[in-house]
């Protein structure tokens, strides 16, 4: 199975991504250094956007949407909320003296993971090459996705995915007991 | 899923179910001192299934292979349930600082407690992860309790530094996941032996994010920044519930991904010095740091940040030389997390004691304590005399362990420097007993108006008992570790 479309597709493909990643990045800057909270929440649904795009781009177009639906369209929403019912808060990220180390400290991790990855092979250690099991489940999961999904989810992790929900139970219960009676 | 699974999950079910029971009673019953009984009989009920799988013997999967039941597991399901149990007895007056949210404080920890024992069990990088931030959130709601603007910003530090820890943490994962091509750890384990570490930089460096994740969680240098504001500003419980059962279940985790997934016994890299360096710096940091402090339960955090640097003793106790047991330095990594346990609860269980008649939480308000209540002054004593590592207490034979371990692997120098730092820890921790014995007491004690609470005190005099108890015959403990440890790494 090919997954490419040939090389003017590729070019394409590859064109989209570049747009995509950077605008995602670059809106991602903006988030950490623009001092107005709410224009970084703003700013922070274009990133949610480019994440999204991102995955249509891995052809997952279902996490796409579920990405589009909860982060773009649910938790954006309430962040608004968030900034316009609390009065006192107007900046963001206020000003601090950590500024000089912290950015010492980010650059040079991302000098670090850049170097890791990039002298890296990335091959799924121990086969070179895919065989055809695992070719035909890779394309079971695009073909079919959503169904590979739900058994992912409800067969094969599937205590993790109960266990999220006594997680939101407990963040429910702790959160409801910190703002009660204020 | 089926009955066999739901057999090997049922003490996390049994006290997720406790949990919500706690809510439900606090719904209905208008006397709030029902809750902690409650609860402590709820705690049974866990026990009773972990007590029923234990004696069922041998390792069992679960869950399409996400989920084990091991003697491993078990080991720190007792850990977990037992200080979860004298955490709860420890906060029944305390407990009425928190206005009316009893019922939730109670259910919180329970949840907490859910996550740490899953983290016990999880095979799998996605349960492992889901379970960790069950453990954590709880702990961030539990410290932000009291409505003061410490124990608020020890809530706020809390919840910030365990999300940056755990996106360090998935992107470990993530880059781990992605050169493996599994989320099982025995899977990666494999793959990883055939590939070799050396040559992958971005599957070395994963791991290192995996690595400081987990720092963050046992709070080791240099991850160890959290620990003092949000131990001093959360509700004392909660500080000894942090740092007793929160530790044990970082410790049981690292131990269980470092053998199964890391080869941490594979002599390739050099995992030994690396982790010695980071047990140095973590002991000599936080015992430096504790002398200067006065507030007891800062005092405690830095301790917590030396103690976590004894106990990477021995993790860094791999392979031993010749003539010695290559299991020495897990084995006394279990056995000290279970004596710490006890001492650390029996020193936080007077901590509260104290807090509930005066307050306040300076070392001063102990001054004269044993001239007021000699039980609860002997019962701090003790546990700083096991803090230290002196016998007859369950510190002291938990040290000879890890320190001997140290020297059959070949590391005498942490063995020196540990030895050493013990000494220097003495000076603060038995400052604190200066002030109880020599110290005239502040104000007088007024017996018959408030009371140190029944609770407290006689979580304090468990949590003695053990400690002196398994500083004379420490062999049940030390035999329950061996076989845990055999599960482990066979």
């Amino acid at each position: 199975m090919i997954l490419g479309e040939g090389t003017e597709g590729a070019l394409i493909t590859e064109l989209v991504f570049w747009t995509i990643a950077l605008s995602t990045v670059v809106s991602a800057i903006a988030v950490v250094q623009i001092r107005d909270l709410f224009r970084a929440s703003l700013f922070l649904i274009v990133t949610l956007l480019g994440v999204a795009g991102l995955f249509i781009l891995l052809r997952a177009e279902f996490l796409a949407g579920v990405q589009l639906m909860i982060y773009v369209g649910a938790i954006s929403v309430l962040i608004i909320f968030a900034i316009l019912m609390t009065r006192d808060l107007e900046d963001g990220s206020t000003a601090h003296n950590f500024r000089i180390p912290v950015a010492l400290v980010a650059l040079i991790l991302m000098g670090v993971s850049i170097y890791a990855i990039s002298n890296t092979e990335w091959n799924i250690i121990g086969t070179e090459t895919l065989n055809t099991d695992q070719m035909n489940q890779a394309a079971d999961v695009f073909s079919n996705g959503i169904p590979t999904l739900a058994k992912l989810l409800l067969r094969d992790f599937v205590l993790a995915f109960e266990v999220v929900s006594v997680l939101l139970l407990s963040a429910v219960l702790g959160s409801l007991a910190l703002v009660r009676g204020r | 899923m089926n009955l066999q699974d739901i057999y090997l999950i049922s003490p996390e079910l049994g006290i997720g179910v406790v949990a919500a029971l706690v809510i439900i009673v606090d719904l209905l019953v208008s006397n709030k001192k029902v809750l902690p009984i409650v609860t402590l009989v709820g705690l049974l009920i866990p026990l009773f299934f972990v007590i029923q799988i234990d004696i069922d013997a041998g390792s069992k999967t679960g869950f399409s292979g996400t989920f084990q039941v091991d003697d491993f597991a078990i080991f720190f399901k007792y850990l977990i349930l037992g200080s979860t149990a004298v955490v709860v007895l420890s906060s029944t007056e305390y407990a009425k600082k928190f206005e009316g949210h009893q019922g939730e404080y109670y259910a919180l920890i329970l949840f907490s407690a859910t996550g740490m024992m899953l983290l016990a069990s999880a095979m799998e990088l996605i349960t492992l992860y889901v379970a960790l931030e069950l453990t954590a959130l709880p702990s961030a709601a539990l410290a932000a309790f009291i409505r003061e603007r410490k124990s608020a910003e020890s809530g706020i530090k809390f919840l910030v530094l365990s999300a940056v820890s755990s996106a360090v943490l998935l992107y470990g994962m993530v880059l781990v996941y992605g050169l493996t091509g599994s989320t099982h750890l025995s899977e990666i384990g494999s793959s990883i032996t055939a590939y070799g570490l050396e040559t992958s930089p971005a599957l070395l460096f994963g791991i290192v994010l995996i690595t400081a994740g987990f720092g963050f969680k046992i709070s080791a240098v240099p991850f160890q920044m959290w620990a003092p504001d949000v131990y001093e500003g959360a509700p004392t419980p909660v500080t000894g519930f942090l740092s007793v059962a929160s530790k044990a279940a970082g410790f049981a985790v690292i131990l269980r991904v470092f053998y199964t997934s890391f080869g941490l016994d594979d002599a390739n890299i050099d995992w030994a010095n690396m982790i010695a360096v980071l047990s140095a710096v973590s002991m000599s940091v936080g015992n430096l740091i504790a002398i200067r402090q006065n507030n007891i339960k800062r005092m405690l955090a830095y301790s917590t940040v030396a103690q976590a640097g004894y106990l990477m003793v021995g993790l860094a106790a791999i392979t031993a030389l010749p003539g010695g047991d290559d299991n020495a330095g897990p084995i006394g990594v279990l056995f000290y997390l279970a004596g710490y346990a006890m001492t650390n609860l029996a020193a936080f269980s007077v901590v509260i004691a104290v807090s509930n008649i005066k307050n306040n939480d300076s070392i001063e308000s102990f001054s004269g304590l044993a001239k007021g209540y000699p039980l609860i002054a002997v019962a701090m004593t003790l546990a700083m005399i096991s803090l230290i590592g002196i016998p007859p207490t369950v510190g002291f034979m938990a040290k000879i362990y890890l320190f001997s371990a140290a020297m059959d692997t070949g590391l005498e120098w942490l063995a020196i420097v540990g030895v050493i730092n013990s000494v220097i820890s003495a000076y603060y921790y038995l400052r604190v007993v200066k002030v109880m014995f020599l110290s005239d007491p502040e104000y007088k004690m007024e017996k018959s108006k408030t009371s140190y609470g029944v609770g407290a005190v006689s979580a304090a005099v468990i949590a003695m008992v053990g400690t002196f108890v398994f500083g004379i015959y420490p062999a049940p403990i030390l035999r329950i570790a061996h076989t845990a440890v055999e599960s482990l790494i066979g």
